[in-house]
């Protein structure tokens, strides 16, 4: 088995980072750019972006961010918001992206997620599935679906997604805690990854849902102290997580 | 002339590869023409996209027999991910394929506890952990790493093959890329 991952996530809007970043030890703590170099450096295994405008002025912006981002990374990362076709696809992972997540698109047409598993391969599709009272959400979680959230994270499986990124919307931003029943049920149900996302608070919480399942999405405990990752790292293998083996730069 | 040619074939992202040769102080050119495959100093054959429509863009561009002869010449050639599964006799992928034949071996369906394989995993007998993206993994009697039990590095004359990405792997990765282009 791969090692479990840690993975911060950056909300990006009309390419800047909108929230919940604190500024220690950054020059310009809106830049993605500079953001994704320093967690990279910190010991992150991955990273996500989730661009929250994907307006069609914000698609461009953020097309130029990846490539950006992709020509300072060394580590792998995905980009969710807005990928609503196999072009939208196309056009990010050939700007440097690894990865593509799919989200309501996946829900409104679940084709998609084979149509661009077969051009690019399983590995760089990931369907987000926003779960809550056993039902997939949509609109950041704000409208229940009647899609069940076993049934989905079955199919999405079946048809070709490589990863699920599973988000508890009662959890997420509570900072108490995974959602560790919810996590450990999806993963069950399912032959690929799962990571699990909305609730970490402390290295423990962590430490708990990389018991149940393959990686972590952790958003406001990094940004609210940037350098503190190699430090939170440090904690997480204390409590007996195996993480990579990561060296700071001095 | 560029250090490094990075052979295209027509799909997914190239663009971190050069990033990590340009990170290493390299100059890397992306094309298929065979002309450049042949007279580079060193050529990656990188690692996105399915076995089937790569292949086919290698045979169309005419890169597969410009691949070989260099190869017979005993010059560099390193493959990423789908890159050193084509090097390989043939691959289970898109109902079966024929590939390059550098190397003995095959490509077959990976049959782990999750799939694809996703993250990072320590190699043996280098010790080094490294990323891995794949679905499909290589049998074969060249090969001089593995992870998990796995195959994930397959070497034989001028060839070297590996199954993760060095160019995503953070300074495991960039160490690993400058030794085999010191060594080339």
């Amino acid at each position: 088995m791969p090692l479990p991952r840690l993975i911060p996530c950056l909300d990006v809007a009309n390419g800047r980072v909108v929230k919940g970043v604190s500024f220690v030890g950054l020059r310009d703590v809106g830049d993605p750019v500079e953001l994704a170099a320093h967690y990279s450096a910190g010991g992150a295994d991955e990273l996500v972006f989730l661009d929250i405008a994907a307006t069609p002025d914000d698609t461009q912006t953020m097309t130029s961010v990846v490539a950006q981002v992709a020509d300072v990374l060394e580590i792998p990362f995905t980009v969710g918001g807005g990928v609503r076709s196999v072009e939208d696809a196309s056009r990010i992972i050939e700007s440097g992206a690894d990865r593509v997540s799919l989200n309501s698109a996946a829900l409104a047409d679940p084709s998609l997620i084979g149509a661009i598993a077969e051009r690019y391969g399983s590995q760089a599709v990931v369907v987000a599935i926003d779960a809550g009272d056993g039902v997939v959400h949509t609109h950041g979680g704000r409208v229940a679906t009647d899609v069940a959230t076993l049934a989905w994270a079955k199919e999405v499986g079946d048809r070709g997604a490589g990863e699920i990124l599973l988000t508890s919307i009662a959890q997420d931003g509570k900072r108490t805690g995974f959602d560790l029943e919810l996590t450990a049920a999806v993963r069950d149900a399912v032959s690929i990854p799962v990571i699990a996302s909305g609730g970490a608070g402390s290295a423990a919480h962590v430490a708990d849902a990389l018991r149940v399942t393959d990686a972590a999405l952790i958003a406001s405990i990094v940004h609210e102290n940037p350098s503190g990752l190699p430090g939170l790292r440090r904690e997480i293998e204390a409590l007996g997580i195996p993480l990579r083996p990561f060296k700071e730069r001095t | 002339m560029n250090d490094v040619v990075v052979v295209d074939y027509g799909a997914g992202n190239t663009r971190s590869v050069r990033a990590a040769l340009t990170h290493l102080g390299l100059t890397s050119e992306v094309t298929s023409e065979p002309a450049a495959i042949a007279s580079a100093p060193f050529v990656v054959l990188p690692g996105v996209g399915s076995a089937r429509s790569a292949m086919e863009h290698l045979v169309t561009t005419g890169a597969d027999r410009a691949l070989r002869e260099r190869f017979g010449d005993g010059r560099a050639i390193l493959g990423i991910c789908l890159g050193m599964q084509l090097a390989l006799e043939s691959s289970e992928e898109d109902g079966g394929v024929e590939c390059l034949g550098l190397l003995e071996g095959n490509v077959v369906r990976l049959h782990a506890d999750r799939v694809p394989r996703l993250g990072w995993a320590l190699v043996e007998p280098w010790g080094e952990a490294f990323y891995f993206a794949h679905s499909f993994v290589c049998e074969s009697t060249s090969t001089v790493a593995t992870s998990d039990g796995l195959a994930v590095a397959v070497e034989s004359g001028s060839f070297l093959g590996v199954q993760f990405h060095p160019e995503k792997s953070g300074d495991a990765g960039l160490k690993f890329l400058e030794r085999c282009l010191s060594l080339a």
